[in-house]
């Protein structure tokens, strides 16, 4: 069975504004992908520890040291929008 | 010589250059030539860099007139999937979302590249940020397969796939995260490598799924798959998950045959599903690589069978928090509205195509609250059983073979409305980026329509000596790939 | 019924590195917008972060003098929301697996010592600054938002303490030691007024006397040690308030508004808590083996607990003790530089504490400015000693000192308050007031012992207190003995 989700939620967690035609449409397609997806809950992990990455390495680090930074006019150039040496949004309203 | 140079291998090319009998430029301009004729069918190029490669082409002639030798890219056209940056060309990962994105440096392989005197032509096209199996994703259109434009040149690197195929670019850099360079490699009859997860520097790599995403060359022979590998790997300080240790050696054993290697034939990946011509020629192979005094069983990796359920639980996970920097905010596409907040909403939605649009939500989806641990945990759980029993099967075998991918080419359109069929077309390739192992596809014939079929060569963990060597003796089997039609149209 | 509250406090370090946690980028206060900036600390397409190791240390440090313990093996995790002065729209913190667990800090409050336990140290990167701007200057009436990422990416410690702090003052305490240790093992430049330390604190009421934890409220934006208590003080009493009415506390995140004297709720948005939490896939694990956890234990300076232990193994008193063992701007070194060199402890610690840190606190200055030096102190604290000087006229000399009127002897002498401890001089002193008080003589004779503290008063006041006073009163009892 397809599974169902709370695809407004998804959505709003993933910042995308999908109207509702959409919602549905992803909604339908996502069940039926996690359907398949969670064959993975059959297997028998009981004591496997998760693997988060496929390397052997440890404490991989740089010194202290200062770098250059780039030019701020060439980053700021690929702004959608700026005021002098700012980025410029819309009001970010309350708190993260 | 006969024909045109852009049909000429990358050590072919190498040793014109050097005799004499061809200059970089001209080079460059016979590839150029082959995109021109080549470019309004297939579209393998979202951009051709004429000026920065008719200058890196140009200091390449004088460099090596002068007598300084850079090696064996020198003066080589290289074309590089359109998701590594590149300082001051466009950028776009094939999405909106970057449409017109100038990126203000060099990606380390970009870097390495040209400080090794190879002549970027441009950047290929690709499925959205790397997702697909088709490159029917981008968001400027499809790329066509060399061999049948009806139909698709696998994806995601399908464009430098495709490119590499027809000689519009003698080699290529394309991302494996699922498959995304051996399946295209297979479908356009070229050779394409994985190298193994830490080898090769992932920085100004645009980022699907950082544990699985791997930079690998796309070249028409297995030595210059190895020649293009060698030219960009090692390890990188600005990425911290790059292999510190020296990289191993390759050169030397291309030619080493295969007596008395021992390989593996994975039953998951060898039966269910795999269209009965490619099952045929798979075999075919196989019993070349006997008869070279190889050593062949099969193996099962249980967990192999599953390995699509925990890729697309992991790689969208990870793809989700990747991809959430497209905002709007610092370059690319706005969608402006009443607070940054419904403004970051409106761009992603139209910023991103459906297949990037299902992915992010698929991986906000399992990792959220409540059910991370049913599905992202519990698929970092299953990739621990694959890669255990990987580690127990390469204990038994120097290498593990399966074909590349179930069929041959499939339409333009025929999986794009569902997208489960279309992500089975990578059960093959999936297992060996879940444990970050090499993996290689070679051409090792084709059907009856004349499309390719390739053959996979799977290593352990910094086992590309052997995976190259294997790699040699397939090819020296299958013998060399035709020329695909519309290259035929063109010369 | 009586309540009490419940507060727990995190704390935000900005860590004293040269560059950035991820990146090259140079970490410094008020450069202008946007020029500390490279593809890793803004985001941008394709950069990847590598961490700062030095960071890593300065974090261990921290654990170290907290006592925590230092995870063997720990793990970055990515943090998944959406602002726009986060550039990739995911913070590198750590979660299950941070570089530090556990731990403790001794709190000094009114001479009490209240154990408050750390539950963790981890290690994250700082956001840009969002500068709001448009109607009022006000958050909500905004007409845009302007970014600069020169924060972005520089590396702090989360200090997350227990709730086991009691009230708003010692929250304030806890802060102010807090300060002072990441101050004294180097970690941190700790200035408020630049957000280098920042503070938020949990609070929560229950009934007095009872365990349970009642729904607890998040505040934030204090910026001094004075807002943080302020804003506990307030957010109690409207808690309290709120109980009493039979209205339930929502648990939110409330804002401190330092103007007003109020905390204000922010609009909680309902998927703010889901952070999405994953092993951050670009970064390999942390370890810190027993050699580098030495390593950086070995560069520790003495800290804070250890010191106020001395102090008072010294004899000097609790409460000087611990202001003493806090102290950031010198006085400790001065004092166990003054020690070193002969003077009383009790005596160089409360002058330390009393009148030459009021100095410092009035006029801003800097001991290094003044004519204050051990040399100074110890010779001071031997004039007392020996008699020469009278403990009041020791403060005057000292204010002499600090002024850079000279060295204590100078100073005294130019004053004329050496005492006189000359047994001739005194005694004939002693002779003309007992002389000049004839009944107060009989009476002391007769066995009225107050009488004997008058007349080495009157005495003193005859000598314009220069006398020393122990001759004195040694001298009033001959007589009167005689
Ligand atoms: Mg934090
Ligand atoms: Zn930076």
């Amino acid at each position: 069975m397809p599974i169902e989700i709370d695809i407004a939620h998804v959505a709003r967690l993933a910042r995308i504004e999908l109207d509702e035609a959409s919602l549905r449409r992803y909604a339908e397609q996502l069940g039926v992908i996690l359907e398949h997806a969670a064959r993975v809950q059959a297997l028998a992990t009981d004591g496997v520890e998760p693997t988060a990455h496929p390397l052997p390495m440890i404490n991989s680090f740089r010194p202290d040291d200062v770098a250059d930074s780039l030019d701020h006019e060439e980053v700021l150039a690929a702004a959608p929008d700026r005021e002098h040496r700012f980025f410029q949004v819309p009001p970010a309203l309350g708190t993260p | 010589m006969t024909g045109s140079p852009a049909d000429l291998t990358l050590a072919q090319a190498g040793r014109a250059l050097r005799s004499g009998d061809l200059t970089a430029v001209d080079l460059l301009d016979a590839v150029l030539t082959r995109a021109t004729l080549t470019e309004a069918q297939l579209h393998c190029y979202l951009r051709i860099d004429h000026d920065g490669a008719r200058s890196a082409a140009v200091e390449a002639d004088r460099a090596l007139a002068a007598g300084d030798d850079l090696g064996p890219l020198h003066g080589i056209p290289v074309v590089l999937k359109d998701n590594m940056c590149t300082h001051g060309v466009e950028t776009t990962c094939g999405s909106q979302i970057l449409a017109g994105y100038l990126p203000p440096y060099d990606a380390t392989v970009v870097a390495r590249l040209r400080r090794r005197g190879a002549v970027i032509t441009g950047k290929a096209n690709l499925d959205e940020f790397a997702m697909g199996s088709s490159t029917e994703n981008s968001a400027y259109g499809p790329t066509r397969n060399p061999w049948d434009p009806d139909r698709v040149p696998g994806g995601s690197s399908g464009g430098a796939a495709a490119a590499v195929a027809v000689g519009s670019a003698i080699a290529g850099l394309g991302s494996d995260t699922g498959g995304s360079i051996r399946q295209p490699a297979s479908l356009c009859g070229v050779v394409g490598m994985k190298p193994t997860y830490g080898l090769v520097s992932r920085y100004g790599l645009v980022a699907f799924a950082s544990s699985l995403d791997q930079i690998g060359p796309i070249s028409r022979t297995v030595e210059d798959a190895a020649l293009l590998l060698e030219a960009i790997w090692g390890h990188d300080p600005a990425d911290a998950t790059s292999y510190r240790s020296d990289p191993p050696v390759i050169a030397g054993d291309l030619d080493a045959g295969v007596h008395g290697l021992r390989i593996g034939l994975v039953t998951e990946l060898s039966q269910a599903g795999i269209d009965r011509v490619v099952a045929e020629s798979f075999r075919n192979t196989l019993t070349g690589l006997a008869s070279a005094g190889a050593v062949i069983e099969e193996v099962s990796l249980p967990t192999a069978s599953e390995a699509v359920s925990i890729y697309y639980l992991i790689a969208p996970a990870e793809a989700s928090s990747n991809l959430a920097r497209f905002d709007g905010v610092r370059y690319g596409l706005r969608v402006d509205g009443a607070t940054a907040d419904q403004m970051m909403a409106r761009t992603r939605a139209e910023g991103f195509g459906p297949e990037v649009t299902r992915r992010v939500l698929l991986g906000t989806y399992a990792l959220s609250a409540g059910y991370y641990d049913a599905f992202y945990g519990q698929a970092q759980r299953a990739r621990t059983l694959l890669i255990d029993e990987f580690a127990a099967a390469y204990r038994r075998f120097d290498v593990l073979v399966s074909p590349t991918t179930p069929t041959t080419a499939f339409l333009l359109g025929e999986k794009t409305q569902d997208p489960l069929t279309m992500y089975m077309s990578d059960v093959c390739t999936i297992p060996s980026n879940l444990a970050g192992h090499p993996a290689i596809s070679v051409p090792s014939g084709s059907d009856a329509d004349g499309l390719p079929i390739g053959f996979q060569v799977m290593a352990p963990a910094l086992g590309e000596a052997v995976l190259f060597r294997v790699a040699s003796a397939v090819e020296a089997i299958s013998g060399p790939m035709g020329r695909p039609v519309v290259d035929a149209v063109a010369s | 019924m009586s309540w009490e509250p419940v507060i727990g406090v995190e704390t935000h370090v900005e860590l004293a590195t040269a560059s950035k946690m991820f990146c090259g980028c140079r970490v410094r206060f008020g450069a202008p917008p946007n020029s500390d900036i490279c593809p890793v600390c803004l985001g941008l397409p394709g950069a990847l972060p590598v961490p700062n190791e030095r960071a890593i240390e300065l974090l261990v440090a921290i654990g170290l003098a907290l006592q925590s313990e230092v995870v063997p093996r720990s793990m970055f995790h990515r943090k998944n929301y959406f602002y726009a002065d986060m550039p990739k729209n995911y913070q590198i913190s750590q979660y299950d697996v941070p570089v530090c667990r556990g731990g403790q800090l001794d709190v000094e409050l009114d001479g009490i010592s209240t154990r408050v336990r750390i539950h963790r140290a981890h290690m994250e990167e700082d956001t840009g600054k969002s500068i709001h701007v448009g109607t009022g200057g006000r958050i909500h009436a905004a007409g845009s938002t302007l970014l600069d990422f020169n924060r972005a990416g520089v590396p702090l410690a989360e200090v997350v303490s227990e709730p086991d702090i009691q009230s708003p003052a010692m929250a304030r305490a806890y802060a102010q030691q807090l300060r002072s240790l990441v101050l004294a093992v180097g970690a941190s430049d700790a200035r408020l007024e630049e957000g280098s330390i920042r503070f938020d604190a949990n609070v929560s009421l229950r009934p007095e006397g009872t365990d349970g934890l009642g729904t607890k409220v998040e505040v934030k934006n204090m910026n001094s040690f004075r807002s943080l208590e302020r804003a506990l003080s307030y957010e109690i009493e409207r808690q309290r308030q709120l109980l009493e009415a039979g209205e339930p506390v929502v648990q939110e995140t409330r804002h401190w508004d330092e103007e007003v004297g109020i905390t204000h709720g922010m609009r909680s948005k309902e998927e703010s808590s889901d952070y999405r939490y994953f092993p951050e896939p670009d970064l390999v694990p942390v370890v810190v083996d027993d050699a580098w956890r030495a390593r950086v234990a070995e560069t520790l300076p003495e800290l804070p607990a250890a010191r106020h232990l001395r102090y008072r193994e010294l004899g000097v008193e609790p409460q000087v003790a611990a202001v003493l063992s806090l102290s950031t701007d010198g006085l400790a070194e001065l004092f166990d530089a003054a020690a070193a060199l002969g003077a009383d402890p009790r005596m160089a610690a409360n002058w330390l504490t009393g009148d030459v840190r009021a100095h410092l606190r009035r006029d801003g200055g800097d001991l290094a400015e003044t004519g204050l030096d051990a040399a100074a102190l110890a010779e001071l604290s031997s004039l007392v000693g020996g008699g020469r000087l009278s403990p009041s006229a020791a403060k005057e000399v000292l204010a002499g000192v600090i002024a850079g009127e000279g060295r204590p002897g100078e100073v005294a002498t130019g004053r004329d308050l050496l005492q006189v401890s000359d047994r001739t001089e005194v005694e004939t002193q002693v002779s003309e007031v007992l002389d000049a008080h004839p009944e107060e003589v009989t009476r002391a004779r007769g066995g009225e012992e107050k009488l004997v503290g008058f007349l080495v008063g009157e005495v003193m006041k005859a000598s314009r207190g220069k006398a020393d006073p122990r001759l004195v009163a040694e001298l009033v009892r001959a007589h009167i003995a005689s």
